[in-house]
């Protein structure tokens, strides 16, 4: 099988590997509430995005509507998030992939194991359906990011 | 019945009115004995960042669902979530969500399996109790432990499998998913990728009703005349029609559940919760795809 935690820790950026740190630490139910500071420290969007709703990717179905911008700056990733305050759950992934990706080079980013999500405690937490969006919400991430790099 | 029913003249016209409540009539009877507020929501986090005063949390994942095998909790973990959010068999529970109450209505559903005999969605659900203004607390509930005897659970009334889809060919399908699910162009919801299945399509001959079209802009359910027009006129349901409904795991179609059963009166209406997940990855049963619900296959013998 492929994808065991150990392996991967060596390459893994430092906030991401300190962020599974912290969630592997606490008991399950403690899990919730870090998600929960996570969800609250998701930041405003930058104006710039704020006042372009055009830019926003419409969902079509009735499930939380998750929005994330990519910027590569001096080849630096710096993710942008926005959920709404309705979706806590959705809110705290988002912010756990814009906070473990912000400052990362191009590769850096590229290289986050696909499966971080799975790692990090919360499948028992909120279940294994749910953690499926963080993984999606990653993955979207890292399309962004091979997308605007190569532009 | 512990709590008397909300008289709402809005829910006289539905075949079974006791099923819902209001929210003025939640916020006159807040605190009455005998009845438990239950919040269950999409969100796993959504009840922590704020819920009614003295509402307990049910999740509809790590709580009602087994964690180990595809099925609901047993009977005596369902007695003893029951116990610990202070649920007796005589309680008046109440139960509102996010999203136009999808997870609720899953929730009373399972409530129903469980014979659980007084359960009611709060009209409009969690949207509307907040945009009305009345608040929310962070306070943990007092909740006293009640007594709350092993259940029985019994799958075979409002609860399909995959094997009395294939005899049910002939009566009516109602499929709640997206106009593009059903039609094979996507095998997920747009935000759910890995809720998947190996093929896409529908079930042949189910209509395509999508579970938001019962409720109204506010989160409340239409009026009767408007669910006619939409199950009726539109998806050719007739009185004493046996109904299976279905979606892709089993949560939105217990809402079309409750609104063709509780409010317009269909007696005999089942949940495939296996759903789309588990018939677009099932060997050799029938698959139409396209915008038209396609020929009903025979039905197997029972």
């Amino acid at each position: 099988m492929t994808g065991s935690a150990p392996s991967e820790s060596a390459a893994l950026p430092e906030a991401l590997a300190e962020i599974r740190h912290d969630f592997l630490d606490l008991g399950v139910k403690d899990r919730l509430q870090l998600l929960l500071e996570f969800s609250n420290e998701l930041p405003e969007l930058p104006a710039r995005y704020a006042d372009h709703p055009d830019l926003l990717e419409q969902v079509v179905e009735c499930q939380s509507p998750v929005f994330i911008f990519v910027e590569i700056d001096d080849g630096l990733v710096h993710l942008y998030a926005t959920a709404p305050r309705e979706s806590p759950t959705t809110r705290g992934f988002a912010s756990i992939v814009a906070q473990g990706l912000d400052g990362l080079t191009v590769d850096e980013a590229l290289g986050v194991p696909d499966d971080y999500p799975q790692t990090i405690g919360l499948v028992e937490a909120v279940s294994p359906l749910r953690i499926r969006g963080m993984t999606a919400l990653l993955g979207r991430a890292k399309r962004q990011i091979r997308e605007k790099s190569a532009a | 019945m512990t709590v008397d029913r909300d008289p709402s003249p809005k829910f006289s016209e539905y075949a079974h009115p006791e099923r819902l409540v209001s929210t003025d009539w939640l916020a006159e009877h807040l605190g009455d004995e005998g009845l438990v507020v239950v919040e269950s929501d999409e969100d796993v986090l959504l009840y922590e960042v704020g819920h009614i005063e003295g509402a307990v949390k049910l999740d509809w994942h790590t709580d009602l669902n087994d964690p180990v095998q595809r099925d609901y909790v047993s009977p005596e973990r369902f007695a003893e979530l029951m116990r610990e959010r202070g649920i007796s068999p005589d309680t008046t529970v109440v139960v509102y969500g996010d999203k136009n109450n999808w997870w609720a209505a899953y929730a009373l559903w399972v409530f129903t399996l469980f014979g659980h005999s007084d359960v009611r969605l709060l009209d409009g659900g969690r949207a509307k109790w907040e945009a009305e203004g009345r608040g929310f607390t962070l306070d943990a509930p007092d909740v006293a432990t009640a007594e709350y005897p092993v259940p029985v659970r019994d799958d075979s009334v409002v609860r399909a499998f995959r094997d009395d889809v294939l005899a049910h060919f002939g009566s009516p399908l109602i499929d709640v998913r997206s106009p593009e699910e059903y039609d094979g162009s996507r095998t997920t919801a747009p935000a759910y990728p890995e809720e998947g299945a190996l093929r896409a399509g529908h079930i042949p001959s189910a209509k395509n009703v999508p579970w938001g079209k019962a409720a109204a802009d506010d989160g409340t359910f239409r009026p009767l005349a408007e669910l006619d027009a939409i199950y009726r006129d539109g998806a050719g349901l007739a009185s004493g029609d046996d109904v299976i409904a279905y979606c892709r795991i089993g949560e939105r179609s217990s809402h079309t559940w409750f609104v063709l059963h509780h409010l317009m009166g269909f007696e005999n209406v089942r949940n495939y919760d296996g759903s789309w997940t588990e018939w677009g990855s099932a060997v050799r049963v029938p698959i139409a795809t396209g915008s038209e619900p396609g020929e009903a296959p025979v039905a197997a013998a029972r």
